[in-house]
């Protein structure tokens, strides 16, 4: 039993919850860790890709900016009220990822890290040619979303809380389904495909699967980030974001979700401390980033369960 | 929408389209020899646009600039080659996207250190400046015309060292059997560096021809790069010949699809929102094609043998 798989994200999350009242309760420590935690959702979403099913996708970050944009036209239209908003964006994001994974999935290696790259680019340029929604400038929403007519999410401290159940819910739901018989198959497929059409598993129903199921929870990471920073922009849709949301997961290490969980706190923070070293943080990411490749190939779950 | 101007936006569009090629040449040597997904290919364009700028202005030269850029970009080329890439080959395709994306992300903020984020300006050469008369009441720059002959000549070039040399013909042994050639008594260590500082060396040249057309900017590699991804998987992975046609096919959609677009959006749209969903639809327009030719053919249009 792989015990500390399951101990560690816990500890993550207490310390998480503990937060807010040890010190972290200013509005900049809670944006940022609400930021980490919407891109920890994000990151575990392709983490089932990529580490469960093989899929390596480098459009991920469009099914987040989707998420972001159906708040961004819901809220242009005055629709407000999270319990409308957050289905109809989940679904369009989940219906993007079931149209684009169609095509996507049926091509493999570096062909579906290419068309997952265009699709991604795709809908990059359809968010920026949005004039009415500010095209490449943005659009500023009219506040956070309404939770039942009540105004709870403009709440640091509660959305704070939000962030962290929507994070943990996101966790054990992919550590579920990667423990279930559909994760079995999933990793079957990955590691001999045709080992599991012998066997009777044809894998496309499962990969198509969970790549819709990636996409909806990117799509709900996407409407967190949105009302977040009550900012949306072509920018959340950048193939380099997508590329960002892939090193988290490889930062934190392909054994499971919790590897991404830590991967993406991993990234926003060091993101965080380095671009207050130097405006030229990257000069340090960049490289960093290339040495976790040479060096940590099980990123940090690697690093822990070795220690 | 007239001949006049759909002839010019052909011409850029054939011109864009060599550019294209010139680095989309480079991408899929290395990917169809080594198996290595390059994402910092993109840089090399950059940094062969900055070298050029600077050393033409040192030099006070254009071609000075050139000649002492290309053997710069060269260098540069296998630089990375030896300090990161060569370190990827035996790796899987998700550390290398990783690991050159890491490239991208310091050599973007290197150059913004060094130069600043404000875009350089490199003159048009003495020489190639002016207009040359294409037909009645069509005054067409020369430069953009010497890009064009410059690109074709060098496609033409490659071909010849691709498919009626030696070294070209050690190169597609590789490309189809890599651990053969070896066992035949080829370094194949070294025939991998060769190509990949050619096709850095290819990337540098579009940059330098690209510089006094374009603005010199950071990230100016980036957008490039996926254009150059999406024609070599159009074209087929590792075929030099695919490359080019594709990379012309993507030239001429893109650029006329951009001049075009936004006219026939106008019929549907007022004027403001035609011109910015005409230039949506026509950045799209590139990746539908490449969606149609791969459900058509999934393995691009002039496949591989292996």
């Amino acid at each position: 039993m792989r015990w500390r798989d399951v101990i560690l994200p816990l500890l993550i999350f207490a310390a998480l919850a503990l937060a807010p009242f040890v010190g972290f309760g200013q509005g900049h420590s809670l944006t940022l860790l609400a930021r980490a935690m919407i891109f920890g959702m994000a990151a575990i979403s392709l983490s089932l890709l990529v580490g469960g099913a093989g899929l390596i996708s480098l459009g991920h970050a469009a099914l987040l900016g989707i998420g972001a944009y159906a708040v961004v036209v819901l809220d242009h239209a005055r629709v407000t009220d999270a319990l409308l908003v957050v289905p109809i964006a989940v679904a369009a994001a989940a219906l993007f990822a079931l149209l684009t994974g169609a095509v996507a999935i049926r091509t493999s290696g570096v062909h579906f890290i290419m068309i997952t790259l265009a699709f991604g680019q795709m809908a990059f340029f359809t968010a920026s040619s949005l004039a009415l929604y500010g095209g490449d400038d943005g659009y500023t929403l009219y506040g956070r979303l309404e939770l039942g007519g009540s105004r709870l999410l403009e709440d640091r401290l509660f959305f704070h809380f939000a962030c962290l159940a929507l994070l943990a819910g996101t966790w054990l739901l992919v550590e579920a389904l990667l423990r279930s018989r559909f994760g079995r198959v999933l990793r079957a497929a990955r590691e001999n495909e045709m080992r599991a059409r012998a066997v009777g598993f044809a894998p496309y129903p499962f990969r198509l699967a969970s790549y819709v199921i990636a996409g909806a929870i990117a799509g709900l990471a996407g409407v967190m980030l949105a009302n977040s920073a009550e900012f949306v922009a072509p920018a959340y849709l950048t193939w380099q974001r997508s590329g960002d949301l892939l090193f988290m997961v490889i930062l934190g290490g392909l054994a499971g979700p919790h590897g991404a969980l830590m991967g993406a706190l991993a990234f926003v923070l060091i993101e965080e401390w380095l671009s207050h070293l130097t405006e030229h943080w990257r000069l340090i990411f960049g490289p960093l980033l290339v040495l976790c490749v040479f060096f940590m190939r099980d990123g940090i779950a690697g690093l822990l369960r070795r220690g | 929408m007239n001949t006049t101007l759909l002839l010019v936006q052909a011409l850029n569009g054939l011109q864009f389209g060599v550019l294209l090629f010139l680095v989309a040449a480079g991408l899929t040597l290395v990917f169809g020899v080594m198996d290595f997904i390059n994402l910092a290919h993109g840089v090399q364009y950059m940094v062969g646009a900055y070298l050029g700028a600077t050393l033409a202005a040192m030099t006070g030269s254009f071609w000075l600039g050139l000649v002492l850029a290309l053997p710069a970009a060269l260098a540069f080329g296998l630089l990375l080659e030896w300090l990161v890439f060569r370190h990827l080959y035996a790796r899987d395709h998700l550390s290398q996207v990783l690991a050159t994306f890491g490239v991208i992300l310091f050599l973007n903020q290197g150059v913004k250190a060094v130069f600043g984020a404000a875009p350089l300006q490199m003159p048009v050469p003495e020489a190639l400046s002016g207009g040359v008369r294409i037909m009645e009441g069509l005054l067409y720059p020369t430069y953009r015309l010497a890009i064009l002959a410059a690109g074709l000549l060098t496609a033409g070039l490659l071909w010849f060292l691709v498919e009626r040399t030696r070294a070209g013909m050690l190169v597609r042994a590789g490309a189809s059997n890599a651990p053969m050639l070896g066992a035949l008594g080829v370094d194949v260590n070294r025939l991998f560096m060769l190509v990949f500082g050619f096709g850095a060396m290819l990337a540098g040249f579009a940059g330098v021809m690209a510089a006094p057309i374009l603005s010199v900017e950071p990230g100016m590699g980036d957008n490039l790069l996926i254009l150059a991804f999406v024609v070599i998987v159009i074209g087929g992975i590792g075929s030099v010949r695919g490359a080019f046609i594709a990379a012309l096919l993507v030239g001429l959609v893109e650029t006329i699809g951009r001049a075009m677009l936004p006219d026939l959006m106008r019929l549907f749209l007022d004027p403001s929102a035609a011109r910015q969903t005409g230039a949506a639809l026509a950045s799209m327009l590139v990746y539908v094609v490449m969606a149609v030719i791969l459900a058509v053919r999934p393995a691009g249009l002039f496949p591989v043998r292996r």
